[in-house]
């Protein structure tokens, strides 16, 4: 595929690692493309160890967008010293009401959660859409889809000086540890886990499931809005379209390739970011088209999820009868 | 078969193994649980390939790869588990895979065909009704009929009369016999002495994989043959002693429910059981038990009807509500629901309990104290298990139903419903469970008991409620009738008897 498009691969390959992991510059980065993909990680993985396939982490992101512009750039506290952690807690209820929407559907309702999560990612794209081309735009951006740029005062702290490593992947590290936390060391994540290992079990046990969707969810679209708020408020500066290339689907990929281990998705999210930020490379200094960098992007994954499955087994050389009396008992 | 051994990781299932049947006779199979006796007999199917031994069939030794290989050979098998398609008619399901019958099917015929066959061997099935509308006794003769239309002159059942009344197991042993009668084999996998005595010609009996022998029942006697499947005397059965009854624990009154295939699985039962009662629920499966058992562990909604547990009303519980009200429940289904098999043994130790405070302050889990608790209740109780750690999904059946009994009664029921507690648990599991279950009686626990086994039912309990389609037939004392009656009362026939009250 590469080779068609008149590249040389392993010149390509050898970009695409180089780029976020080849220089101080390149891992500071891919840091900061990895600290959305570890909440949305979260976002995915926290509802999956209870069963629930929260696809919408792109549209909670959005959301925590939304709310975290609102609050910075169209009301006051924008430009008070409170801003950064009011827009932070917005960004959060926001995404947390989203995610509730299909969260309340199907505690109180059974819908699908997959498909209404999904579905919502849609309407939060549009409704960015709405905003920056109609109420929200820049008078100063001559006609450009763009929403004013959030005032200094309700921009993220930058960590490491030189670079555009922010608060947020400390937040991010902080979620991590929380979700371990709660996983292991509470009664709700003990409900959680026997939900997710068999939810016959946990009606028995009278714990009750509609009140743990609704949390559960209520927590993962807290964390996708965290996501959002901090890429409005760290990274573009403002409400925009591309605000985040896939940050929630790859969410999913982070959830399952960390095997829904939440101290795993650090690890995850660093590769993935790494990999996004790559993929911007071979664009710039390969000048290929960025259709393919994306399809590279999806044949990775492909065959990492893919081999997921292959991983399992054992090459085993020996007489005939042996490996059929072993494929017999697995 | 001779010698024929089959390891699993970590057991061997069958060492060196040796059994042979006869044309013509009735083979019964008899061993405790987990004695080896399914896996001899699918090693004999082709389900299994045996890792030593061989197999012969009318003298030729043969290597059967695969459940196919051994229909054409005419070896057939009745699983436990039906293999029947419910929305099919019977003849559907009897021609289903059958060597070429032409691209036409010419129901009519082959339904004349079937009753044919059928009443040739005293099997009452109505060839054009669906799997779906038939009993279960019904479903067992329709999977019969599959294997001889296959033309199958060697037929394994396993563990037949399971799921059967007492009418429908005498039934099922005239089929066999006159099978037999014209030439075929017939092996019938069981753990029941009587039904061997009943019904078999001779009996091979296994013991932990091993062939402890082969005899003929006519020179057998069931204390014998007991003796050969445990290895040793068989236990005392734990006897019912008299016990002070206090007040009414729990009480159902004119329960209607609906069950998962439709409404009226519960038609206007009232029961009433005391503190320091075992009051057992007889029936054929599928005739109200679960929905009894679930509307009283607030796990299904009634529609009409009265719920009190202790005392307390609690119609349209939830399952919360009938825990804290003083509900222990071993579950129907052990691995399906009473815990979550892939978290430790601890935390389905505490299953329910988490909530209580001592586990922790405000939301935390103080993992130091559910182990210490977990640790003396895996000794109380002898769960075997590599330690509180461990996985519960490794845990044997009889392990498994420890591990639920002792979370059950440590939390200090008020009343005990138990369903089938014994289900598949070897001799010693089922007297541990039983003893049990007269402790709670005599700790002034209610218990209601509900199970496919007559005979349990019959040894433990005060007073038994029989369920034919939802609806209460009687409720007696075991000392005041006959199994042929309760039998007649599971199959919906009412009789006159000395009735107790509610």
């Amino acid at each position: 595929m590469l080779a068609a498009s008149g590249v040389n691969p392993f010149a390509a390959y050898a970009e695409l690692v180089s780029d976020p992991f080849g220089s101080a510059f390149g891992w500071s980065e891919t840091i900061v493309k990895a600290t959305p993909l570890i909440f949305t990680g979260l976002a995915v993985l926290l509802p999956a160890r209870m069963r629930l396939w929260n696809i919408g982490a792109e549209g909670q992101l959005q959301c925590g967008a939304i709310a975290a512009t609102w609050i910075a750039v169209f009301t006051p506290i924008g430009h008070s010293s409170l801003a950064v952690p009011v827009l932070l807690l917005a960004g959060m209820a926001a995404g947390a009401a989203w995610c509730l929407v299909p969260g309340m559907l199907r505690a109180w309702l059974a819908v699908n959660e997959t498909i209404t999560t999904l579905l919502l990612n849609y309407v939060a794209l549009l409704l960015v859409d709405f905003l920056i081309y109609g109420p929200w735009q820049d008078p100063q951006s001559r006609g450009f889809p763009l929403s004013p740029i959030l005032p200094p005062a309700a921009k993220l702290p930058v960590l490491i000086a030189g670079t555009r490593v922010h608060l947020g992947f400390a937040l991010a590290l902080l979620a991590v540890g929380a979700v371990v936390f709660v996983l292991k060391r509470t009664r709700w994540g003990l409900e959680i886990r026997i939900i997710g290992d068999n939810p016959d079990a946990a009606r028995y046990a009278g714990i009750d499931l509609a009140r743990n969707i609704l949390l559960v969810m209520a927590a993962a679209g807290a964390l996708a809005g965290l996501a959002g708020a901090g890429e409005v408020s760290a990274v573009s500066g403002r409400l925009q379209q591309g605000l985040s290339p896939g940050y929630g689907y790859t969410g999913i990929i982070v959830a399952w390739l960390a095997r829904l281990n939440p101290a795993a998705t650090v690890l995850v999210a660093i590769l993935l970011g790494g990999l996004f930020l790559g993929g911007d490379g071979l664009q710039i200094s390969l000048n290929l088209p960025i259709a393919v960098v994306y399809m590279l992007q999806g044949l990775i994954f492909f065959f990492v999820l893919g081999s997921e499955q292959l991983a399992g087994y054992r090459l085993r050389i020996g007489r005939r009868d042996h490996a059929a009396s072993a494929s017999h008992i697995t | 078969m001779r010698g024929i051994t089959k390891r699993f990781p970590g057991v061997v299932a069958n060492d060196a193994v040796d059994f042979a049947a006869a044309r013509g006779e009735i083979h019964a199979l008899l061993g405790e649980n987990g004695a080896g006796k399914s896996t001899l007999m699918k090693a004999l199917y082709g389900f299994y390939r045996p890792d030593a031994g061989e197999i012969r069939l009318h003298g030729v030794p043969r290597v059967l790869r695969s459940p196919k290989d051994a229909l054409r050979a005419g070896l057939g098998m009745v699983f436990q588990q039906f293999m029947l398609v419910p929305s099919l008619s019977v003849v559907e399901n009897v021609l289903l895979g059958l060597p070429s019958q032409g691209w036409r099917l010419d129901e009519r015929a082959a339904a004349a065909q079937i009753s044919a066959e059928a009443a040739r061997y005293g099997m009452a099935v109505h060839p054009l009704a669906r799997v779906w509308q038939l009993s279960v006794g019904e479903q067992q003769r329709v999977e019969i009929l599959k294997l001889l239309a296959r033309g199958a002159d060697v037929l394994i059942l396993d563990e037949p009369t399971a799921v059967l009344t007492p009418q429908e197991t005498r039934d099922l042993f005239d089929t066999l016999r006159r099978l037999a009668a014209e030439g075929r084999t017939i092996i019938v996998i069981t753990h029941k002495l009587s039904e061997v005595m009943a019904a078999a010609d001779r009996v091979t009996v296994l013991r932990a994989g091993r062939l402890v022998g082969t005899t003929t029942t006519a020179t057998t006697s069931p204390q014998a043959l007991a003796r050969m499947m445990v290895g040793r005397e068989t236990f005392d059965l734990a006897e019912r002693t008299p016990v002070e009854q206090g007040p009414i624990v729990l009480e159902v009154r004119d329960l209607w429910a609906d069950g998962d295939r439709g409404p009226g699985a519960l038609r206007g039962v009232s029961l009433a059981v005391h503190a320091g009662e075992i009051v057992g629920v007889a029936g054929v499966a599928g005739n109200g038990q679960r929905e009894l058992g679930e509307v009283v562990a607030g796990l299904r909604r009634p529609t009409r009807g009265h719920v009190s547990i202790a005392g307390r009303e609690r119609t349209n519980a939830s399952p919360l509500d009938a825990i804290r009200a003083g509900l222990g429940h071993v579950p129907e289904d052990r691995l399906g629901t009473g815990v979550a098999p892939h978290l430790s043994v601890a935390d389905n130790l505490v299953l329910k309990s988490y909530r209580e405070p001592r586990f922790g302050r405000g939301p935390l889990l103080d993992h130091q104290t559910v182990d210490e608790v977990a640790r003396e209740l895996i000794e109380e109780y002898k769960i075997q298990t590599p330690g509180p750690e461990a996985s519960v999904e490794a845990l044997s059946g009889g392990n498994l139903q420890r591990l639920i009994l002792a979370r059950e009664i440590s939390a200090g029921p008020r009343v005990l419903l138990a369903f089938h507690p014994t289900r598949g648990l070897d001799v010693g599991a089922t007297e541990a469970v039983h003893r049990a279950l007269f402790d709670q009686r005599h700790a002034d626990v209610g218990v209601l008991l509900i199970s496919e086994d007559l005979d349990e039912i019959l040894q433990l309990s005060d007073r038994v409620a029989v369920l034919c389609g939802g609806q209460l037939m009687a409720i007696v004392r075991p000392e005041d009738v006959t199994v042929e009656q309760i039998g007649l009362l599971m199959g919906g026939t009412r009789l006159a008897l000395p009735e107790e009250t509610a």
